[in-house]
C-alpha cells in the first residue's frame, strides 16, 4: 500500500481500484488524502493576483560537458506552491538545487542564464551566497537533523547569524508550531533529534528551514521516506505555510502534486515540456508527452 | 512491526535467546569466531610474551637499584650505575613537541586538503603525502644530522635566543643537536600520518549533513566546524595517536639528531639528550652481559609502559567520545 501511495502511477485507475477494492477497514489512502486536503479537483485554488517570486530565464546547466538542463524559462509564484514532476533523472533536483546555488558544492559545474530573486540575479558571482541561503531555504529527501537535540537542530541557522538568545527560543517555538510538530516534541526539546520517527525528523528539518523566515522554501521528494500518514501531515504542513511562503515541491507522487500545488511544471531529459496552473496541465495538458507522463503511460 | 513481534511464540523467542546468547546462528559462523579468537589470542600472546621477556631480563637492574632507576639520571657503565630519567623526559619532551605542531598543522592540511584545495591538486598532494609517510626513518634522520642540525646551530637557535631568550625554552647554549632538532624532525616524520588519517575520515562527512549546514547560510569554515571536525573527532584522534606511538618509539632519526647525552633535564630545547630508544640504539652494541644488558631491557620495559599507558589512555579518550556522540544521537524514547 505504501509504495503504491507513493509511486508515481498511484493515479493509474487501475492502481485505485485495487485499493479500493481492498478490505475497507482502512479507506484506500489516495481518497483519504483527496478528501482531507479538500482537493477533488487536482490543483489548489490560484490566487490570480500572485507576484513572481523568482523569475527563471533561459536556464542551461551542465555537470562538467554533460548538459542536464536546457533552457529553461518559468515563473516561480509568489506564496503559491510550484509542483515540479518528471522521470527519473529528468533534471528536477538539479534544477531545484540551482535556486539556492546548492550545486556550487559539486566540482566542474556551469550554469547559464539567469535567476531573478529580488532584483538580483541568482547566479551572479558577486551576489552573497549565504545570504541567498537564508533567504531561499532548503528541504532534502532524506530527512538530515543534526544529531543534535530537538532545539538545537532549529536553533542552528540563528544561533550562526548570532540572534539573542530570547528570540531564538520563540523562533524555536513557533517554527515547531508551523510545522505541526510542536504538541509532539514540546516536553523533549532536549531530546535528541535522531530519536523523532522519519516524519518527524522531516516536519523538524522543515521547521529548522522555517526558522530563518525564508521567502521561499525547496523541497526536493521530502516524503519519499515515508509513510502514507507521515505524508498526509506534511502536505497539510505545507498548504498552511503556503500563504506566507513561496513553495517548490520536487515530487515522484503525481497525486501529491495534483493534490497541493497550484502550478506545476513537468520535465523531460532536462526540458520544461509544460508549465501552467496545476488543474490545467492535469486536466487539459497541451503537450503529449505530458499526457503521457501523469496517464502512466510513460515508460 | 510491533504486532509480529508480540505473536512471536514463547518458544521462538527462547531459541533467538539462547542464539544471542551463543552468538552463532550458522556453523560458518562458529568457525570463523574460532578463527579470530585464536588470532586475538596470538597477538595477546605476543604482548605478554614481550612483556615477560622484558622484565625477566630486566630484573637485575631492577633488583639492584629499584625505583632509583627511573629517578638516577647517570647512565654509567663504567661505574656500573644507570638511571633512565634523561631518557624519559627525552622521550616524553620530543614526543610532547611533535604533537603540539604536527597535530594543528596536519589537521590545517587535511582540511585544506578536503575542502578548500583545487581539484586537481588534490590527488598529487595527497598521493605526496603518502609517499612523505613512506620514507624510511633514517633517511629524516639523515636529514636532520646533515642539514637540520647545522642549519639550527648557526642560524636558528642564535635567532631564537636573540628574540626569545627570555623563555626558559630558548635558554642555554645553541649546540645544533638536541630536543630541538629532534622534535622537528619527529613533526616532519608523524605530520603525513596525521594529514593522510585526517583526510580519510574527514572525507567520509554524510554529505547530508554538509548540505542540511550550508542550506541554513552556514559558511565553510562553520560546516568545517559544526559538521566534518564532530564526524571525524573520533578519527582524528585515532591516527594521532598512531603518530604519537610513533614519535615514542621512534628509534633511527632521533638517535641521529638529538645529541646522545645524558644530561639533566631541562626545559630548554637547545640541551643534548636521550629518549629511551636512542638510548638502546646507542648502547646495545657494547652491552655486556650483566647489569649493563639488564639496564638496557629495563629501559626498553620502561619505553613498553609508556606506551602501553598512553594507547591506553587513548583508547579510554575514544571511547568516552564514541559513548558522547552514541548519547547525542539517542534512541526513541
Ligand atoms: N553530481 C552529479 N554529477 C554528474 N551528473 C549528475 C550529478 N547529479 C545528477 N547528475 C545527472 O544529472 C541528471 C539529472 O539529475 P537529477 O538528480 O537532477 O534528476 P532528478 O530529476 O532529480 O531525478 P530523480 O527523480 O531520480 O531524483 C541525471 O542524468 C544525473 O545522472
Ligand atoms: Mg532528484
Amino acid at each position: 500500500m505504501e509504495s503504491n501511495m507513493s509511486g508515481p502511477y498511484s493515479r493509474l485507475p487501475a492502481t485505485e481500484g485495487r485499493l479500493a477494492s481492498q478490505r475497507s477497514e482502512t479507506p484506500p489512502v489516495d481518497l483519504r488524502l483527496n478528501h482531507a486536503l479538500g482537493a477533488a479537483e487536482p490543483g489548489q485554488p490560484l490566487d490570480q493576483n500572485a507576484g513572481v517570486a523568482i523569475e527563471v530565464r533561459h536556464l542551461n546547466f551542465y555537470y562538467g560537458t554533460r548538459q542536464v538542463l536546457f533552457d529553461i524559462s518559468l515563473p516561480i509564484r509568489q506564496r503559491q506552491i510550484t509542483a515540479l514532476i518528471g522521470p527519473s533523472g529528468c533534471g528536477k533536483s538539479t534544477f531545484l538545487r540551482t535556486l539556492n546555488r546548492m550545486n556550487d558544492l559539486i566540482p566542474e559545474t556551469r550554469i547559464e542564464g539567469e535567476a531573478i530573486f529580488d532584483g538580483e540575479n541568482i547566479y551572479d558571482p558577486a551576489i552573497d551566497v549565504i545570504r541567498l541561503r537564508q533567504r531561499i531555504g532548503m528541504v532534502f529527501q532524506r530527512p538530515n537533523p543534526f544529531p543534535k537535540s530537538i532545539f538545537e537542530n532549529i536553533a542552528y541557522g540563528l544561533r550562526i547569524q548570532r540572534k539573542p538568545h530570547r528570540q531564538i527560543q520563540e523562533e524555536v517555538e513557533r517554527s515547531l508550531r508551523a510545522a505541526a510538530l510542536w504538541d509532539e516534541v514540546k516536553d523533549r526539546l532536549k531530546a535528541s533529534a535522531l530519536g523523532l520517527s522519519g516524519g518527524q525528523q522531516q516536519r523538524l528539518c522543515i521547521a529548522r528551514a522555517l526558522a530563518l523566515h525564508p521567502e521561499v522554501l525547496l523541497l526536493d521528494e521530502p516524503c519519499s521516506a515515508l509513510d502514507p500518514i507521515a505524508t498526509l501531515k506534511i502536505e497539510e504542513l505545507l498548504l498552511s505555510i503556503s500563504k506566507e511562503y513561496t513553495i517548490v515541491i520536487v515530487t515522484h507522487n503525481m497525486s501529491q502534486a495534483a493534490r497541493i500545488s497550484q502550478y506545476t511544471g513537468f520535465f523531460l531529459n532536462g526540458r520544461l515540456i509544460e508549465y501552467g496552473p496545476t488543474a490545467e496541465l492535469f486536466k487539459r495538458p497541451r503537450q503529449r508527452e505530458t499526457e503521457d507522463y501523469i496517464s502512466g503511460r510513460f515508460s | 512491526m510491533s504486532q509480529e513481534r508480540v505473536s512471536l511464540s514463547k518458544a521462538r523467542q527462547q531459541w533467538i535467546g539462547w542464539q544471542r546468547i551463543l552468538r552463532v546462528q550458522r556453523p560458518g559462523d562458529l568457525f570463523f569466531r574460532g578463527i579470530t579468537l585464536l588470532f586475538v589470542l596470538i597477538v595477546l600472546g605476543l604482548v605478554a610474551g614481550t612483556a615477560w621477556i622484558l622484565i625477566s631480563n630486566s630484573l637485575p637492574t631492577i633488583r639492584r637499584f629499584g625505583f632509583s632507576f627511573l629517578t638516577n639520571k647517570a647512565f654509567d657503565p663504567v661505574h656500573d650505575v644507570y638511571g633512565v630519567l634523561p631518557a624519559i623526559f627525552g622521550t616524553l619532551m620530543t614526543s610532547a613537541f611533535a604533537l603540539i605542531f604536527a597535530v594543528p598543522l596536519g589537521l590545517g592540511a587535511a582540511i585544506f586538503l578536503v575542502d578548500f584545495c583545487p581539484r586537481s591538486l588534490r590527488l598529487v598532494l595527497a598521493f605526496l603525502i603518502d609517499l612523505l609517510a613512506a620514507i624510511p626513518s633514517v633517511i629524516y634522520g639523515l636529514w636532520g644530522f646533515l642539514v637540520l642540525a647545522p642549519w639550527l646551530h648557526n642560524a636558528g637557535e642564535p635567532w631564537l635566543q636573540q628574540h626569545l631568550g627570555f623563555l626558559p625554552l630558548f635558554a642555554g647554549q645553541p649546540e645544533g643537536v638536541g630536543y630541538l632538532g629532534a622534535g622537528i624532525v619527529l613533526t616532519m616524520m608523524i605530520l603525513p600520518l596525521i594529514i593522510s588519517v585526517s583526510r580519510e575520515v574527514m572525507l567520509v562527512t554524510p554529505i547530508a549533513q554538509r548540505e542540511a549546514l550550508l542550506a541554513l547560510g552556514a559558511t565553510r569554515w562553520e560546516v568545517i566546524r559544526h559538521a566534518v571536525l564532530p564526524f571525524a573527532r573520533v578519527g582524528i584522534l585515532g591516527g594521532v595517536i598512531l603518530a604519537l606511538g610513533r614519535a615514542l618509539g621512534e628509534t633511527m632519526a632521533v638517535t641521529m639528531i638529538i645529541g646522545n647525552q645524558a644530561n639533566e633535564p631541562s626545559l630548554s630545547l637547545f640541551t643534548p639528550g636521550y629518549t629511551l630508544a636512542s638510548v638502546i640504539a646507542n648502547q646495545f652494541g657494547e652491552a655486556t652481559p650483566g647489569l649493563f644488558l639488564s639496564a638496557i631491557i629495563e629501559a626498553g620495559l620502561i619505553l613498553f609502559i609508556i606506551t602501553l599507558i598512553t594507547n591506553i589512555l587513548a583508547r579510554w579518550l575514544i571511547a568516552s567520545l564514541q559513548r558522547q556522540a552514541q548519547g547525542s544521537r539517542g534512541g526513541r524514547p
